[in-house]
Order: structure tokens, then sequence, then C-alpha cells
């Protein structure tokens, strides 16, 4: 299995996500979506346009916004709380621990703008610390779609799901890496690339940056094997374990911090199993700036380049 | 206005009576938790629970319930009572407040308690939350109502003010928020800690009805829930003026008794003003 290549197609996950949200809301009229002030950029004014009366927009309340989605879900109704994700999961984060993971409420928090990709608006926009502050609340599940048709994916698996779910996407358009006719599931971490050498685990944007590394790398005969982490909480500790056991060592690839991103998820679950060489592609404790995605994507380091370089320092270690 | 005989206005201050002694029972059994907050709103609990929600504690999940939100999640030993008395969940369970393994968390926890419709004890958060509740019901042309309890210290939260212009702009007249104005929070008096007047008017100018009245008196306080149900358009807010510590002597506005128990003669002298003898 040589998986998804490029010349990839770019896509918008914003549109994936409203196309999703009206196909819900008109098969469950419990199906709500609360705002903040950035519901046409987000696009679920669309799912306002088609059912006026159920997009609550709370303006710039964000705190205000999650209590809200939590006092709907008390009442039964199924909650898109959806803004920017600096605003909606680190502004608010106190309110979503208390009214929705204390609480277990059906609340699903959909956060565009997630990441350096935010791009130009810069480093106040650019939440790279999210994927570390939601996995740290029980009782939240934490996707991270890796394009388009998974964004779409991730909003009925979590309308399915219940109680609460935290979902990060970007404001750029993203390699398409899956189709819409990939299974997706909360919980299962996909394999994209079959390999035994390495194993590639990316999340979001680095997911297509991983099958592109894993090409370079089968030129140097390493043959590496390419894992979508699109459910990071619950974590697949057993298939990560396995891709431990099978190929001996492991990079991360995520737009977010290292600090306490899918990297120090993926070695505390794999420490436990079968500790091997661990090199993590990532945010590296800093934040961002002002610039377009594709040149921040290379200044701090989240490339293809970086992804090959890591398998090879894992590589080094093991002595091979 | 359905006129209140006096023999039921005597009924539900007795019942404050009885809330009262448990609110002090819990606390001191335990040593632990805020007495003072608790009894401020012993009068407007009671009204709420005996004798204008429709709840029922043999079906504390029934959908068509009314709701009632607390906010200062501190002043959850007077929603126990209420509860328990009212058949929630046994009298006896309320001496177990704050133990290990205990239903009754020394901050309410939603889906453990029967009875409790929210989490809280981080402040600010409740009023939002009621406003959730409400934009529910209206959708679902629901004629439950729902109730939120705020203490005065967390108007000082700016999630409270959010929580303000956003019921106004939804019209949200199935909500009504009571404000527990006893005027003492965790460190002294409001107007120093941070100056809160005048308060009615800033409501006001949030698009909120605002009525104020004394949150002791119990036919003010249900002539005032019921002003807020027959009010349309706009959500109410009630200020109701109160007294930390109300009913004992010795605790009214005393702030220590924010958050610090009873001694064992205090807690004597103290049920002893509430018409109980100890042994």
């Amino acid at each position: 299995m040589k998986g998804p290549s490029p010349p990839w197609k770019m896509e918008s996950q914003r549109s994936y996500f409203a196309k999703a949200l009206i196909e819900l809301g008109e098969k469950d009229p419990d199906v709500v979506v609360v705002g903040a002030d950035t519901t046409e950029s987000i696009k679920t004014m669309e799912f306002g346009k088609k059912f006026p009366d159920r997009l609550f927009n709370v303006g710039i309340s964000e705190q205000n916004m999650v209590s809200v989605a939590a006092g709907l879900a008390a009442a039964g109704k199924v909650v898109f709380a959806s803004t920017y994700a600096v605003f909606g999961a680190a502004h608010t984060y106190n309110v979503i621990r208390q009214n929705i993971a204390y609480t277990k409420l059906s609340v699903k928090l959909f956060c565009s703008h997630a990441g350096l990709t935010t791009g130009l608006d810069g480093a106040t926009h650019q939440l790279n610390e999210d994927i570390g502050l939601m996995r740290g609340l029980p009782n939240m599940a934490v996707l991270v779609p890796a394009d388009g048709p998974q964004t779409a994916k991730c909003v009925h698996a979590a309308a399915e799901r219940p109680g609460p779910v935290y979902c990060r996407f970007s404001r750029a358009n993203f390699p398409t890496v899956t189709s819409s006719e990939d299974r997706f599931e909360i919980g299962p971490a996909y394999i994209l690339r079959d390999g035994a050498d390495i194993t590639l685990v990316g999340c979001g944007i680095m997911v297509s940056r991983c099958l592109e590394a894993a090409e370079l790398l089968a030129a140097e005969r390493v043959s590496a094997r390419v894992i979508n982490l699109s459910t990071v909480k619950p974590l697949d500790a057993r298939a990560l374990a396995k891709a431990a056991r099978e190929t001996g060592g492991i990079v991360t690839a995520e737009e977010h911090t290292v600090v306490t991103g899918i990297g120090s998820a993926v070695a505390s679950a794999v420490s436990g199993e079968h500790p091997v060489p661990i090199e993590m592609v990532g945010v590296q404790d800093v934040f961002g700036e002002s610039g377009e995605a594709p040149e921040l994507l290379e200044k701090y380091g989240l490339t293809v380049a970086k992804v090959v370089e890591a398998a090879q320092r894992v590589t080094k270690r093991r002595g091979d | 206005m359905v006129e209140i005989p006096d023999e039921k206005i005597r009924e539900l201050e007795e019942t404050a009576r009885v809330l009262r002694r448990h609110v002090l029972k819990m606390t001191h059994q335990v040593q632990s938790g805020h007495p003072g907050g608790s009894m401020s709103a012993c009068d407007i609990v009671t009204a709420l629970y005996f004798h204008v929600l429709r709840v029922d504690p043999d079906n504390p999940a029934w959908a068509d319930r009314d709701r009632f939100v607390i906010s200062k999640g501190h002043a959850c030993p007077v929603l126990y009572a209420a509860l328990a008395e009212q058949g929630f969940f046994p009298v006896p369970e309320l001496m177990t407040f704050r133990h290990l393994n205990s239903r009754l968390q020394g901050h309410p926890e939603y889906g453990t308690t029967p009875g409790v419709e929210n989490a809280a004890g981080a402040e600010g958060q409740g009023l939002s939350f009621g406003l959730g509740l409400a934009l529910a019901a209206r959708l679902d042309r629901k004629a439950w109502r729902v109730y939120c309890l705020l203490g005065d210290g967390e108007q000082d939260v700016g999630q409270t003010w959010e929580a303000a212009l956003c019921g106004a702009k939804f019209h949200l007249d199935n909500l009504t928020a009571i404000i527990d104005r006893n005027g003492i929070q965790q460190e002294g008096r409001t107007e120093e800690i941070m100056p809160l007047e005048p308060l009615g008017d800033k409501w006001k100018a949030f698009g909120w009805n605002v009525l104020t009245i004394n949150g002791h008196d119990m036919r003010q306080i249900l002539g005032a829930l019921d002003e807020a149900h027959a009010h349309k358009g706009q959500p109410t807010v009630i200020i109701a003026k109160t007294t930390k510590g109300k009913g004992v002597s010795f605790m009214e506005n005393v702030v220590r008794y924010h958050g610090a128990a009873t001694t064992d003669e205090e807690l004597k002298r103290a049920l002893a003003e509430l018409g109980e003898v100890l042994p």
C-alpha cells in the first residue's frame, strides 16, 4: 500500500464543515449552532440561512458562547459551538472545563483557524496549544481532521458520539489526502501507507507531508508507515504500540507545539507499551508571526524535509 | 397576581428556617463550605422550590420541568437542603456534604445529584448556561421556565455581562435571574472590593426588566417572581437585597462566615435562634 500522493487537490476544511452541518441539520432538527461574530468566515452562517432559528450568534463573547451551548445541550440539543480556535479553545478554557468537560454535555466545539496556517493575522491568532489544552480535559474527545473530507466526517461522527468533542481545523486550504469514501470513526488511527522500517505519525496538514516524506524515504530504501492520527483522544494506543513494535521507531509531525501535542501523546502511549526512539516535528515552544501559511510552515520547520531528517535521526539513534 | 394566604407565607418562612438549619449543620459537620451566602439565599430558594418551580422529585429528568440554575455554586448547601426536603434524595444524605464518595460535592456537579441542573463553582457562568436552556425551551415551544440564582460577587465577572447582553438580544422572557445582593464577597464588602452600584441601573441599561426587593420578605419574593413571569419581551432580573448569614444574629453581615463553618458552641446558639434546641 503506497497511499495517496501528490499532486494534491487543495480544499477548504471550512467548506466541508459548513456543508456537513447543513446535512446534519436536515437530518436532525435538534442540531443547533452557536457562533461568536465569526459565522461568515467560518461558514456557519450557511447553516443559519437554511435554519434561521437554529443559529445563535452571541457576538464576541466566547465564554458566554460555551455556556450557552452547554445550556442548549442540557435541554437535549446537539450543539455545535464554533469560532476561531484562539477564542473558542484558549480564551474559554475554564468555561469549557466546568460547563462541557465536567458535565459531559453534548457540545461539539469545532474551531477553525488553528495553528500557524492562520497566517497573516500573526501569533495572537495562531493557536498552537489547543490539542494540549483539550486532551488534558477528562471526558473530551479531540479530533484533528487531515483535510476537507475528513472534516465533514468529523462533524457527523461528533454528532453521533454522546458527550463533548473538540475538533480543530485550519483557515488555509489543505491538501486532500482522504476520500469521501474512506471509513472514519472517532478512535482508530488510520494507516494511510504501510511500511516496516519506521512510522510517521501525523495530524492535520502534516499528514500530507508525512506521505511525501515516506516517498522520499522509499528512495533511500527506508520503508515508512504513515499514520493519520485524526483522533488524538481517545488515543489509539494499540495501533501506536503495534507500529512501535513492528517498525521500531516513530516520527510525529504536527502543526502544534511539541510540548503538549500529539508528539507527547504518542510518546507517552508508546513508552508504556514498547519504547522506541521518537522524534517530534512541530512548533518548538515558540510563538508564530505574520506570514503566508506556506512561508510559516517553512520557517517553523513543518516541512517534508524536516520529517525526513527526523526519520534519519531515528534510524541513526537505533544504530541502523 | 394571585393573593397568597398568610398561612402559606408562614409555612414557607418555616421551611426557610429548616433550610437554614440544614445549611448550618452541613457546613458544621465537615467544618467547611459557605454558610453565609447560602443563608442569604434561603428565602429565595424556598420560594422557588416550595411554591414556584414545577419539578418532580420522583422524576428529576422530567422533560417539561422548570430549571433552577445555581450560578453562585458555593451556595449549594441551600440547594441541596431544598432538594432533600423536596424528596429528591434522603434528608440524612445532607450530612455527607463534601465527604469522599458523596453525591453532594463541595460545588455542584451535573448529572450526579438528583435535581441539580448545572455545574458551578467557577463564578459567572450560570446565567449563560440558563440562557442556553431558555433558548432551547423557546425553540421547542415549551412552557417551562428558567430561574438563575446569581451572587453579587460574580457581578465582577465579565461573563456575567456577556450573558446580560445576550439575554436582552434574544428577548428571553422565559428566564428570570435573581441576584442575591448580600453585599459581601470573599474578602469584604462588594462596594470596597469592586463597586457595583448602581447595579439596577446597569442591568436596566443592558436591556433587562429590573425588580428590586427585600430578599427575605417572602411576599415580596413571590410577588416579584410572579411579575417576572408576566413580563414579556425582556428577561427579568430581581435584585434581592439580602443579609449574608441571615437568620443568626452573630453571623449576619460578618465577612468571615462567607467561607467558615460554625464551631460546636456557635452551632448550638445558631440553631437555638432558628428554633431548634440541641440535646
